[in-house]
């Protein structure tokens, strides 16, 4: 109990160092270890984080070796947008039988792969590994690797068996199968008699970067590229908003990776500056004054005169253009509290910023795969007496958000009927946005969104 | 959007799938348990099953969801789930409080072949507590398969045969419907004067009223003491063969309560039948009310008919609903050109082939274990006036440019449909509107200005 200053919580005895209340505790929220069995979890798996960051890749077949469930429930849920090829929201399975899972899927996987290319003609396959694939141990690498060879197109594995950690573990098999993707293609590594010669060496574009951690969700990718392009710094590729294959292959070329999403991208990140020599920055699109702070620091990287001059233009001209309308909702939006349970920890960090802009006070704050240095953040971050908590369940969640006076949740799609059951206002920061909430113009829309669910006559008859 | 999609049909040796129109068992399994009052469906095997079917029942209904997971780990796949289960049968019980835990399987525990009614056995369970199971193993069926699987093990642990003479009940088994027609299937019976068990009932779970307070455990659902009683039923009515019928066998097994296996109620005829077995077996007459609800359907029938005679029509989704939709489109004297389930079953071609000869329509194509991939292929093979399926129909509507009515499971992209029924004369008419304004939007979009009208 003295992990915790609130009355009565009914709490596993397990959770409790997953829960903290700044000021109450000098101790840190405990995080990033696997959940308690029988918890109400809010978490996913390592196939969801495979999928979710690879699928926004546009041109490539995402096809799941495994029962059809896995492949149902990620058919075209991301809500990435995209400017060219409309491959990437079909729903490709090998549908696993019981006879599968006795004999073994290589087969059957090899053959899909016949039939897909037969009818698509891509350039690209992921082939994502699903629990049942670890447990039957499908050789999954060689079956690619056969097929590839085959057809002379690139079909990489990705390593994303479920139960092999939760859904951190499948960002970084992503990441894994996004380095190999970036790799020289197979074709540029081969001479002429088989031999494998040594990668090409890469040419640098200069004012190039490449964003990572942007999933193009309500076009929100395409408003940071518009502002990069204003101050006359040109995004490379997207990792993987609104991404292909012929883009990702150019990665390499840039001079600078920027991160959006930390938990998902960091990996990566370290991965191309070790491999490729590329640097990176963290930023956030987020909230007026991370946007402002993160175009500043892009600007900077690049010590040139001309583009931090731009910049400064460019930021003066976005407040301009949403300082009147930002005020008014700050008014309208007065005493309201709000409470955050997201993904990862940098989306928390984010609000928790955003809110303080909004004078909207943050009551609890939570997220599903943060990391120890976020918590720190959103720590120092927090106000007194602000709860932080890890992996949470809706019980937690109800009870501290009540406990705390909570006007407004911001969440996922399971959080929603949630808040909306306790009378609570609501806000998806996830997949299901459907307005971008990114840059100058998605801080508007955030206090707009903030503003309509939280002032909506409708709570009125609750 | 879709339009990769080609005309040339090859046959596709492979088995796998493009753009699936079923899902797998554990969802099934965990909304009939949702439908069991103060019962906590407990997913066992990793997070992400767990979360996903929550997610996507939470998309379907906009209404909270609760399971709780096993939380499989690397040793966990290795050593087994039975530890893993143990801690959350004892967790779940200590924290969350259910009257009663439904565990469900995934491929993970299926696979490496925990024995969950042992495990189960050699779980703390606190007095008064329940713990039931269903196997229901990925690769094996549909949702449907798993939700049919569920009921069953719901009425082999509970069910109990305990007086000597049945009571004069009927065990009503919904199949995989909504609440709202759950709701009305309660109030068909009722009318009737029938005393009944609807078992599950998600009405009241998942489309409960707002109150401003979460409830964990909603008024709704069956009753514990009812599932028990279900074994003094005089018979069981199950609506659905695909959904329904082995939980009804299962409870003749078990407590020789009499079987009828009836079509969904959905349309006319289907809704003609479900009234006269009871008002057979419980000698009671069909009820004025809903005498006077079907002459109004016949009515609206005869005012419409003109509308939908001889249009084509193009099904997909869950069996039960399938079969019940192609026997009201065919009274309604529309052809159903493409009739197509994802869950496997011959019965389902069978059936549908059936009716669609009794109706004298030949050259359709029917197809069960299929995929959207086949059936987008079909109707640019055979162009169809009107499309009737779940959410992931609108790809191919929208690519074809086809007139859509949403019905069945998952609706991902529209609201209140899980509050309405498309069950019993009320649902029928419901439907009729939902088609007829489609296919009269259409004729609207699409008129020249010289065609016009202000009456239809």
């Amino acid at each position: 109990m003295e992990q915790l200053a609130l009355k009565d919580p009914k709490v596993i005895e397990e959770r409790k160092e997953f829960i903290s209340t700044k000021g109450a505790q000098k101790q840190q929220v405990k995080c990033d270890e696997d959940s308690v069995a029988g918890s109400i979890s809010q978490r996913a798996c390592v196939f969801c984080g495979a999928r979710v960051v690879l699928n926004p890749i546009t041109d490539a077949i995402h096809l799941v070796h495994g029962p059809i469930g896995c492949a149902s429930y990620t058919w075209d849920i991301r809500g990435s947008l995209t400017s060219g090829s409309n491959h990437y929201r079909n729903s490709f399975s090998t549908d696993m039988k019981e006879k599968d899972v006795i004999f073994g899927g290589e087969k059957k996987l090899a053959i899909v792969i016949d039939e897909l290319v037969e009818k698509y003609k891509p350039k690209l396959i992921f082939v994502y590994s699903t629990c049942i694939v670890g447990v039957i141990g499908d050789d999954l690498e060689a079956v690619c690797k056969k097929q590839a060879q085959k057809y002379n197109i690139e079909i990489i594995p990705v390593q994303s068996s479920g139960f092999i950690g939760n859904k951190s573990a499948g960002y970084r098999a992503a990441c894994d199968a996004l380095l190999r993707l970036i790799a020289p293609a197979p074709q540029e590594q081969l001479t002429n008699n088989g031999e494998t010669s040594q990668p090409k060496e890469v040419k640098k574009k200069s004012k190039t970067i490449n964003y990572l951690g942007d999933f193009n969700l309500a076009a929100e990718a395409w408003i940071i590229k518009n502002y990069l392009k204003e101050i006359g710094v040109e995004i490379n590729v997207t990792f993987t908003g609104d991404s292909d294959y012929v883009s990702l292959k150019k990665a390499p070329e840039a001079s600078l990776n920027i991160i959006q999403c930390a938990g998902s991208m960091t990996y990566l990140a370290k991965k191309m500056e070790e491999i490729y020599d590329i640097p990176f920055i963290h930023i956030s699109f987020l909230g007026i004054e991370d946007t402002k702070e993160s175009i500043r620091k892009i600007a900077r990287f690049f010590n040139d005169p001309e583009i931090e001059q731009k910049a400064e233009q460019l930021i003066a001209r976005e407040l301009k253009t949403i300082e009147s309308q930002l005020d008014w909702y700050k008014q309208k939006l007065q005493g309201t509290k709000a409470a955050i349970y997201v993904g990862g920890g940098f989306k928390a960090i984010s609000l928790l910023k955003q809110f303080k802009e909004l004078g909207v006070e943050v009551v609890m704050v939570g997220t599903q795969t943060g990391r120890k240095e976020e918590y720190q953040t959103i720590s120092e971050l927090a106000t007194e007496g602000t709860v932080i908590l890890d992996d949470a369940n809706p019980t937690e969640l109800e009870q501290f958000m009540t406990e705390k006076g909570a006007d407004l949740l911001v969440g996922g799609v399971k959080e929603r009927p949630l808040a909306y059951k306790l009378g609570l206002a609501f806000i998806d920061h996830n997949h299901d946005r459907k307005h971008p909430l990114s840059g100058f113009v998605g801080a508007v829309n955030f206090a707009k969104e903030v503003y309509s669910t939280v002032c909506s006559p409708v709570w009125k008859y609750v | 959007m879709l339009d990769a999609t080609t005309k040339e049909m090859k046959p596709r040796l492979s088995g796998g799938v493009i753009n699936p129109a079923k899902t797998c068992q554990p969802i099934g399994a965990m909304y009939a348990a949702l439908g069991i009052h103060k019962c906590l469906p407990h997913s066992h095997g990793s997070q992400g099953c767990c979360s996903y079917h929550r997610m996507h029942l939470t998309r379907h209904f906009r209404d909270p969801v609760m399971a709780s997971t096993s939380s499989f780990t690397e040793g966990a796949s290795v050593f087994g789930g039975g530890a893993n289960l143990k801690t959350a049968i004892k967790n779940v019980f200590t924290i969350y409080n259910p009257d009663i835990m439904a565990v469900h399987t995934t491929c993970l525990s299926e696979t490496i072949g925990d024995d969950i009614p042992t495990i189960i056995k050699q779980s703390e369970v606190p007095d008064g507590k329940l713990v039931i199971h269903a196997s229901t193993p990925s690769y094996v069926g549909s949702h449907i398969t798993g939700f049919s699987n569920m009921v069953k093990g719901a009425v082999t642990y509970l069910a109990e045969a305990t007086m000597e003479e049945k009571k004069e009940q009927v065990n009503i088994i919904p199949g995989f419907v909504n609440p709202g027609d759950m709701r009305e299937i309660k109030r068909m019976a009722k009318v009737m004067g029938v005393k009944n068990i609807v078992l599950p009932d998600t009405s009241g779970v998942l489309d409960s009223p707002m109150t401003g307070e979460f409830d964990m455990f909603p008024k709704g659902g069956t009753k514990i003491a009812e599932i028990v009683d279900t074994g003094n039923s005089k018979m069981s009515i199950a609506l659905g063969s695909f959904a329904s019928s082995d939980a009804a066998y299962a409870l003749e097994r078990k407590c020789k309560v009499k079987p009828a296996v009836l079509k969904t109620p959905i349309g006319i005829k289907a809704t003609d039948e479900f009234l006269m077995t009871l008002s057979s077996n419980f000698g009671k007459e069909v009820a004025k009310e809903l005498e006077e609800e079907r002459g109004q359907l016949v009515d609206i029938m005869t005012d419409t008919h003109f509308h939908f005679h001889g249009k084509k029509v193009a099904v997909f989704g869950d069996p039960d609903i399938v079969i019940g939709l192609t026997e009201y489109l065919l009274s309604l004297g529309m052809i159903p050109v493409h009739v197509l389930t994802g869950t496997p079953g011959s019965k389902f071609e069978t059936e549908i082939k059936e009716m669609l000869a009794r109706a004298g329509i030949e050259g359709s194509n029917v197809k069960a274990a299929g995929d959207l991939y086949t059936f987008h292929q079909w109707i640019k093979n055979q162009p169809a006036d009107l499309m009737i399926g779940n959410t992931y129909g609108k790809y191919i509507a929208r690519a074809e440019d086809i007139p859509f009515v949403r019905v069945g499971f998952p609706i991902l992209d529209r609201s209140v449909h899980s509050y309405m029924p498309i069950v019993g004369y009320k649902g029928a008419m419901r439907l009729l509107e939902m088609i007829s304004n489609a296919l009269l939007d259409r004729k609207d979009r699409d008129s020249a200005d010289e065609d016009f009208e202000l009456v239809m």
